[in-house]
């Protein structure tokens, strides 16, 4: 079916360069469809409805903590016997719910119609209810579709997925005009921030994907150059470099180091002077060395053992170890993208395990021979570990929280550190 | 199709990882896509378990489908079985994989595993978490207890001289509301009438102990939601009677004594001469005049639902102005309750539903889940959770049971806790022009950031005339005095750049800001300032 989009896991071959365990087994780690729960706030006038089951909704209200400060601009149409019997048409059904909805939500303008693991496997074709339900709703409402489904994305793929939809609906940027795009989720605080210092290094003024509003789509063509700011964007690069976008090859902006990697890589594309480049990044360099630097001391030589989860393993590592003296035992990766992570393999020390894929109770096994200090890993592996008296920091916290750029590297070395912190405090 | 913003219950096969999970030695392997393990984290994180549940997931991914999806279950429960040894082995479905019919069961069967197989059929797409719960402890139960049943149409033999009559209590779950401390304070109450407790289950019981549920002389049916199909099963199998009384509140824990001890053949008197609850005096204590005739919307799972609803009108002196369930299969018993409170039922599971209806009644308190909590709390009503579903919080650290007198106690202080004080109140009616008597303003003893409760019992013309009066809230962030020249001034992008701060810690950032400012004699502060005062003071 259309609406479902190749796994973007690639063929292994080509990385036989790089030692890396393959595992599969049970995968201890969230569906695609746990991204609305930061797409939904990131893009203030976009509704997420979840074509899928009950299971489905019980995912969303569990894994958002019911974190519940207004009403979420998701919900779930779930999928019932009849539907499946075919006493009713599940696309009138669709239709309905649909209707209901953007007579609740009038503020509604763009929705993604996100399909899940039944509505795949029954063949439920949400590219074509989306083209139909647009014609009924639209211009005033935009519909777009994407798979978050358990079978076809991981976490933070449910993300690309849904950028990646938006990537055809994007307006043709002008030939001749070169732009910068940034691709990728950030809190809006980190968002301006970088937006700033791109600013000050006269690139032409960066565009960003997603932006806050529906209507505000980043133009796309042969000039364009786009820095991914999260790492697990693959198949949105991809579309977008089918439009004729070049993706700028960067480390990610974690870390004070991180940071400057990711800028220079747009300095160099658009020409910027190195003196230039200095006058802007020295200063907030140092003070977000300086900030981290005073969690060396609680982080130097500890060793770090990560689960797969966001793709966000290899950058973290990557940070912990050059900035805070970290050592990296195993670092696990859901999909590991060469492309998009060699400019990160490379700096990661020697001798760092790398693994894609999971079997968890072989990878738990390996952990507890490994003895690590400390355990980045999820939500339901978090206080087992603990319980068995090894120290862990939930990387959902990671994704869930300002981390990027200069003034929050910091706060990213203190997610770390709390950990640590904290049982040095505890005297039971 | 149906529209669902949150859900009451999860799928039927959740329920039957409550059930697992509750249990020792009993593993269940569930065909399911990866995203279907978020439901570990109901243990590990919700009920804060400190093991994951006993559940290993095949988690097969789009590119196994029509390949080997069978071939990869069959691994699956293989490895589990061989890694954790359990006595017994569950094998399901989940949603998905209810749709690729691969036949968990028929697939278990086949493997010749050295320990029973038992297959559950929990069908995603009609029923829900509490159904799957009940069936699965049903399943488990016949497989396990089935094999002692005596013939059908055998006499129970009679107690034998000189024995202790004794029971089975059944029904608590993992992830149940307060499951935990009603078993330990049920346990008590029936240990003190002199009445041996066998077995609990599924709660703490091995499929070993469920298989000596037939040798106590009766069922107490703690939570008829996962234990009342079974009990009736037991009690058709093994003539054991079962209780039908749930001991939640003062009058309902007075009947259960009175229906066990009939159970068991006893004197229960002694029991309830030394009656431990203090709610009743409480209640008529003079202070709880201000509670009569309060407002409450009740909202839950049927049994909770029902209790609760008694317990404030007879014991509270509420009037329940409605109560409702999302357990259809209770739609009856909830509807009873109503009419004998003189109120309209509520039977749904929409969210949505049960707001409106809170909206349109305009209640004092609700009794509820967490949903009804995050209602409450966006309309300025007090709640208190009486219910699964919920939260973190609800797993206290002390001791807390709803069941029992200590259980009505607790009732006592939850319910009354959201509500204002009696003095409190009438000083809040008289004075409401106070500029500190504002929407965010709660009762005194729950600290400045409580809405006010009583802003809900005033009528809608008062509503009018407070939203007229409109005082705004104070502020609690010291802001710098106008007029004092060596205070630094905020540029209007740094203000900006403040309040994309979380709001919680604004407050602090603003401080913290200000005094580096001032330290270094800055006289604006910029952004650069903002985040060289957010560097100076990381830690
Ligand atoms: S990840 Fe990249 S390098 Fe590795 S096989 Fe795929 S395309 Fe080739
Ligand atoms: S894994 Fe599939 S069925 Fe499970 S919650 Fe995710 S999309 Fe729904």
């Amino acid at each position: 079916m259309s609406a479902v989009r190749q796994s973007s896991a690639l063929p292994s071959a080509g990385c036989d360069d790089l030692p890396v365990l393959r595992e599969r087994g049970q995968r201890e780690v969230f569906c695609g469809l746990t991204g609305i729960i930061w797409l939904h706030r990131k893009i203030q006038d976009a509704f997420f409805l979840i074509v899928g089951s009950r299971t489905c909704a019980h995912l969303m209200q569990s894994a958002a903590g019911v974190m519940i400060f207004a009403e979420p601009r998701f919900a779930t149409a779930i999928i019932e016997d009849r539907d499946l019997a075919g006493l009713a048409d599940a696309n009138d059904e669709l239709d309905k719910v649909v209707d209901r909805l953007l007579k609740r939500r009038p503020d509604i303008k763009l929705l993604f119609l996100v399909g899940s693991c039944p509505s795949e496997v029954i063949k439920l074709d949400l590219s074509r209810s989306a083209e139909r339900l647009g014609r009924q709703y639209g211009p005033h409402v935009r519909i777009l579709n994407y798979s978050g489904s358990g079978i076809e994305t991981t976490f933070t793929q449910g993300e690309d997925n849904c950028l990646a939809a938006m990537v055809p609906e994007l307006p043709a940027a002008t030939p001749g005009e070169p732009g910068l795009m940034v691709v990728g989720t950030l809190a809006d605080v980190v968002e301006d921030q970088l937006r700033r210092l791109l600013q000050g290094l006269g690139v032409p003024e960066p565009t960003f994907l997603p932006a806050r509003n529906a209507a505000d789509l980043p133009p796309v063509g042969p000039d364009t150059r786009f820095l991914l700011a999260q790492p697990y964007l693959a198949e949105t690069a991809r579309l977008l470099e089918e439009r004729g976008a070049q993706r700028l090859a960067a480390p990610f902006p974690l870390g004070a180091e991180g940071t400057t990697r990711w800028l220079k890589a747009a300095a160099d594309a658009f020409g910027v002077s190195p003196e230039r480049f200095h006058e802007v990044t020295d200063r907030p360099h140092q003070r977000a060395t300086e900030a981290v630097s005073r969690y060396r001391d609680a982080l130097e030589g500890r060793s770090i053992f990560f689960f797969p989860d966001s793709q966000l393993e290899i950058p973290l590592a990557r940070f912990l170890s050059e900035e805070l003296g970290m050592r990296p035992l195993e670092v696990g990766t859901p999909y590991l993208h060469r492309g998009i992570m060699d400019p990160e393999i490379a700096l990661l020390p020697a001798g760092t395990d790398l693994s894609e894929g999971q079997d968890v109770d072989r990878q738990l096994d390996r952990c507890r021979a490994a003895t690590p200090d400390l355990v980045v890993c999820g939500l339901g592996l978090a206080n087992p570990l603990e319980a068995e008296g090894i120290a862990t920091k939930w990387s959902i916290e990671l994704v869930f929280t300002p981390v990027q750029g200069y003034e929050q590297a910091a706060d990213l070395a203190n997610l770390f550190a709390r950990p640590f912190d904290r049982r040095t405090r505890l005297e039971v | 199709m149906k529209l669902a913003v949150w859900t009451y219950e999860g799928p039927p096969h959740v329920g039957a990882m409550r059930v697992a999970t509750a249990m020792r030695e009993l593993h269940y392997v569930l065909h399911a896509p990866q995203g279907d393990t978020y439901a570990d984290l109901l243990f590990t994180m919700i009920e804060r378990l400190p093991h994951r549940p006993p559940v290993t997931y095949t988690t097969f991914q789009a590119r196994d489908l029509g390949s080997d999806t069978a071939e990869l279950f069959k691994r699956t429960l293989r490895e589990a079985h061989d890694r954790f040894q359990p006595q017994a082995i569950m094998v399901g479905a989940s949603c998905t994989a209810e749709l690729i019919q691969d036949d968990p069961g028929g697939l278990g069967r086949t493997l010749g595993l050295p320990v029973p197989v038992v297959p559950l059929e929990l069908p995603s797409y009609q029923r829900k978490e509490n159904w799957g719960a009940s069936e699965t402890f049903y399943q488990l139960v016949r497989a396990f207890a089935g094999a002692n049943a005596p013939e059908t149409g055998t006499a129970r033999p009679a107690r034998p001289d000189g024995q202790k009559p004794s029971c089975n209590i059944l029904g608590p779950t993992a992830l149940g509301f307060r499951h935990r401390d009603d078993v330990v304070e049920i346990t008590d109450l029936l240990e003190r009438l002199g009445i041996d407790v066998r077995v609990v289950a599924p709660r703490g019981a091995t499929p070993a102990d469920l298989a000596r549920l037939g040798d106590a002389d009766f069922n107490v049916v703690l939570y008829p939601e996962t234990a009342e199909t079974t009990a009736r099963w037991l009690e058709r199998t093994f003539g054991q009677p079962r209780t039908t009384t749930v001991p939640i509140g003062v009058g309902a824990t007075r009947a259960f004594i009175n229906e066990v001890a009939a159970l068991a053949g006893i004197d229960p008197s002694a029991e309830l001469d030394s009656e431990r609850s203090r709610l009743p005096w409480y209640s008529r204590s003079i202070d709880s005049t201000y509670l009569t005739g309060k407002r409450v919307f009740v909202f839950g799972d049927g049994t909770h639902a029902v209790a609760a609803a008694r317990v404030a009108a007879n014991e509270f002196g509420f009037d329940v102005v409605g109560v409702g369930t999302y357990d259809r299969t209770f739609a009856r018993e909830v509807r009873a309750v109503a009419e004998e409170l003189g109120c309209e039922a509520l039977i749904t599971d929409d969210y949505l539903d049960v707001e409106d209806r809170i909206a349109e009644l305009r209640p004092e308190l609700v009794l509820g889940t967490q949903m009804e909590r995050h209602i409450a709390k966006r309309l300025g009503i007090g709640c208190a959770v009486i219910s699964a579903p919920v939260h973190v919080q609800d797993y206290p650290a002390r001791r807390s049971p709803q069941m029992g007198f200590e259980g009505a106690n607790v009732l006592w202080d939850t319910w009354v806790h959201p509500l204002m004080m009696g003095l409190e109140e009438h000083l809040l009616a008289m004075f409401r022009g106070d500029f500190e008597f504002h929407d965010a303003a709660g009762a005194s003893h729950h600290g400045a950031s409580h809405q006010s409760p009583s802003r809900q019992s005033a009528s809608p013309a008062d509503h009018a005339q407070q939203a007229a009066v409109g005082a705004p809230a104070p502020s609690f962030e010291p802001t710098a005095a106008a007029n004092d020249l060596s205070e630094p001034a905020w540029s209007p992008d740094a203000d900006q750049e403040l309040k994309k701060i979380p709001f919680f810690v604004r407050g602090k950032a603003r401080r913290n800001t200000e005094t580096f400012a001032r330290e270094r004699g800055v006289a604006t502060i910029t952004v650069e300032t903002l985040y060289d005062a957010k560097a100076h003071f990381a830690r």
